[in-house]
């Protein structure tokens, strides 16, 4: 693959060199709900194939900054550029075409209620492909296969546990082959057995549809396992980016605090 | 004093937010309903969760009416020995308005409810998000299928409301004073015109339209969890209903204007 050189600047005007293509670009990105700041000038840069761990503390915009990326809020200010694409001011037939190069897990899984599990994994399926129905339902029981959910097709989200939901919600952000994974508190919730497993889960799917990821959480050790990367926010803006191991060794004061809560 | 106007002031501000907001969401939904995919499956489904469920209660609440307005009415008309236009008093009083209005109010209630609530459930468990994320209109998806099915489901339970009503008027005149269903209806139907029956019962779809929008867009800007659900629903059915009243006094007056 062809090696370029995406620029992440920092708060401080500090440029990190990260080698490989950009996936995802945020530049300056400011959010706020009435008079709170949350996302006060966040850059970062996400480069194929990369995966980058966003921690912070609670009500720190983590999921806010995930919500921006799929386009289901708008930035008050900066821009955010998926795939070479700006997404601000899109109409949202061209939204909705970046939307399909991106799978989301969200923080409950949030899998339709009123749909089975193999409903809910074929719902974007349905939509946005030609399949037959027996081509789509080979599909889905190829994406459970993957997640270990293929013996709970009829199954209704009631009726199964918090980690295998996270599951299904995985297969169904998979489900149309998406270039971009993002992931908001994959772990939350799961007791740390489960916890581990979804983690070697994200992994395992990673590597094998060679995605480019964007995990939002507070877990240490799960960003520790899952993520190349790791971007610290704090007061709307992000206190470092670097390796888990660089983050560890930091001198910074509201760094160290955070990684000794988890030490 | 001043307390009291600043409370007034904010009252205002947030009745006019309110209407902007759902004149926008309307702007949203009209636009959707306009563009394909159509979502048939889904609006069949509503036909059925909005319409088929809904039957026993609107026929239950029907021939309730019909009974109440046989035996109230029967005493008013012999006092005044005008007992042989019972009839004609049951049928046009439940045509021209207790049948679409008792239909509308039912309706707001179950259905205003159970919207509210469905999609107030799903805007704080992020469903709505994933939808939105799945590159799937929600507007589309959710508030065009309810709104239309609630526009062409009313004037139909509204038929249904009006049968009930008038078969159990007829039932509770035959067991004071034995009369035929068929002399019964044929005494009522003199002097009846289509247009009698025709215009109150498609005001009906009016209604659909208010108890639909308001309830999706109740339901779809909920707040605060399982406490905002509530809300949503108990919203979704006092304020459908308080609109279906309302619109019932616009709308008598101009059908009496245009179907004179």
């Amino acid at each position: 693959m062809k090696q370029f050189t995406a620029e992440a600047n920092l708060e401080n005007n500090q440029t990190v060199n990260i080698p490989g293509e950009p996936a995802l670009v945020l530049r300056d990105v400011h959010k706020s709900f009435g008079t709170q700041h949350v996302l006060d000038g966040i850059n970062l840069t996400v480069v194929r194939g990369e995966t980058l761990a966003v921690l912070g503390r609670s009500g720190t915009g983590k999921s806010v900054l995930l919500k921006l990326i799929i386009g289901l809020q708008n930035p008050d200010g900066g821009s955010i550029c998926i795939q070479g694409q700006e997404s601000s001011g899109l109409g949202l037939n061209e939204m909705n075409r970046l939307r399909i190069k991106m799978g989301v897990l969200f923080q409950h899984a949030a899998l339709y209620d009123s749909l089975t599990v193999e409903e809910n994994v074929a719902f974007p399926l349905a939509r946005h492909t030609k399949m037959s129905q027996s081509e789509r339902s080979e599909r889905v029981k190829e994406l459970l296969r993957s997640v270990g959910m293929e013996q709970d097709l009829n199954k209704m989200p009631s009726d199964i546990s918090g980690g295998m939901q996270k599951r299904v919600g995985l297969a169904r952000a998979l489900a149309l082959q998406p270039e971009i994974l993002l992931l908001d508190e994959p772990t939350a919730g799961l007791d740390p057995i489960t916890s581990s497993e979804i983690d070697n889960l994200v992994l395992k799917l990673q590597k094998e549809h060679d995605l480019t990821s964007v995990v939002v959480t507070h877990d240490l050790q799960s960003a520790r396992i899952i993520a190349d990367r790791l971007a610290l926010l704090d007061k709307g803006k992000v206190a470092m980016e670097g390796s888990f191991e660089e983050l560890a060794e930091s001198k910074d004061d509201f760094v160290r605090e955070f990684f000794k809560r988890d030490s | 004093m001043e307390s009291t106007s600043t409370e007034t002031g904010t009252m205002i501000y947030r009745s006019l937010e309110w209407f902007g907001d759902l004149g926008s969401f309307s702007w949203k939904v009209i636009r959707a309903a306009l563009t394909r995919p159509f979502e048939l499956r889904e609006i069949i489904r509503q036909f059925d969760e909005i319409g088929s469920k809904s039957l026993p209660l609107v026929a239950l609440a029907g021939a309730a009416v019909g009974t109440v307005l046989a035996l109230e009415t029967r005493s008013s008309l012999v006092r005044f020995g005008a007992k042989s236009m019972l009839p004609s008093a049951i049928l046009f009083s439940i045509v021209h308005e207790m049948g679409p209005v008792i239909t509308g109010l039912v309706v707001s209630g179950r259905v205003g409810a159970g919207i509210g609530a469905e999609l107030g459930s799903m805007k704080v468990t992020e469903q709505i998000d994933a939808i939105e994320a799945s590159a799937v209109n929600p507007y589309k998806l959710l508030a065009v299928t309810r709104v239309l099915a609630c526009i062409v489901v009313l004037p139909l339970l509204t038929l249904v409301a009006d049968a009930c009503g008038i078969f159990s008027g007829w039932v509770a005149e035959t067991l004071a004073d034995p009369i035929s269903l068929l002399r019964f209806l044929d005494k009522g139907l003199t002097g009846v015109h289509f247009s009698d029956f025709l215009a109150p019962t498609l005001r009906t779809s009016f209604f659909g339209l208010i108890i639909g929008l308001v309830s999706c867009f109740q339901g779809m800007r909920t707040r605060g969890g399982t406490e905002g659900v509530g809300r949503s629903a108990t919203s979704s059915v006092v304020l459908s209903s308080l609109f279906v009243i309302l619109a019932d006094v616009i709308l008598v007056k101009l059908i009496i204007i245009f179907f004179p």
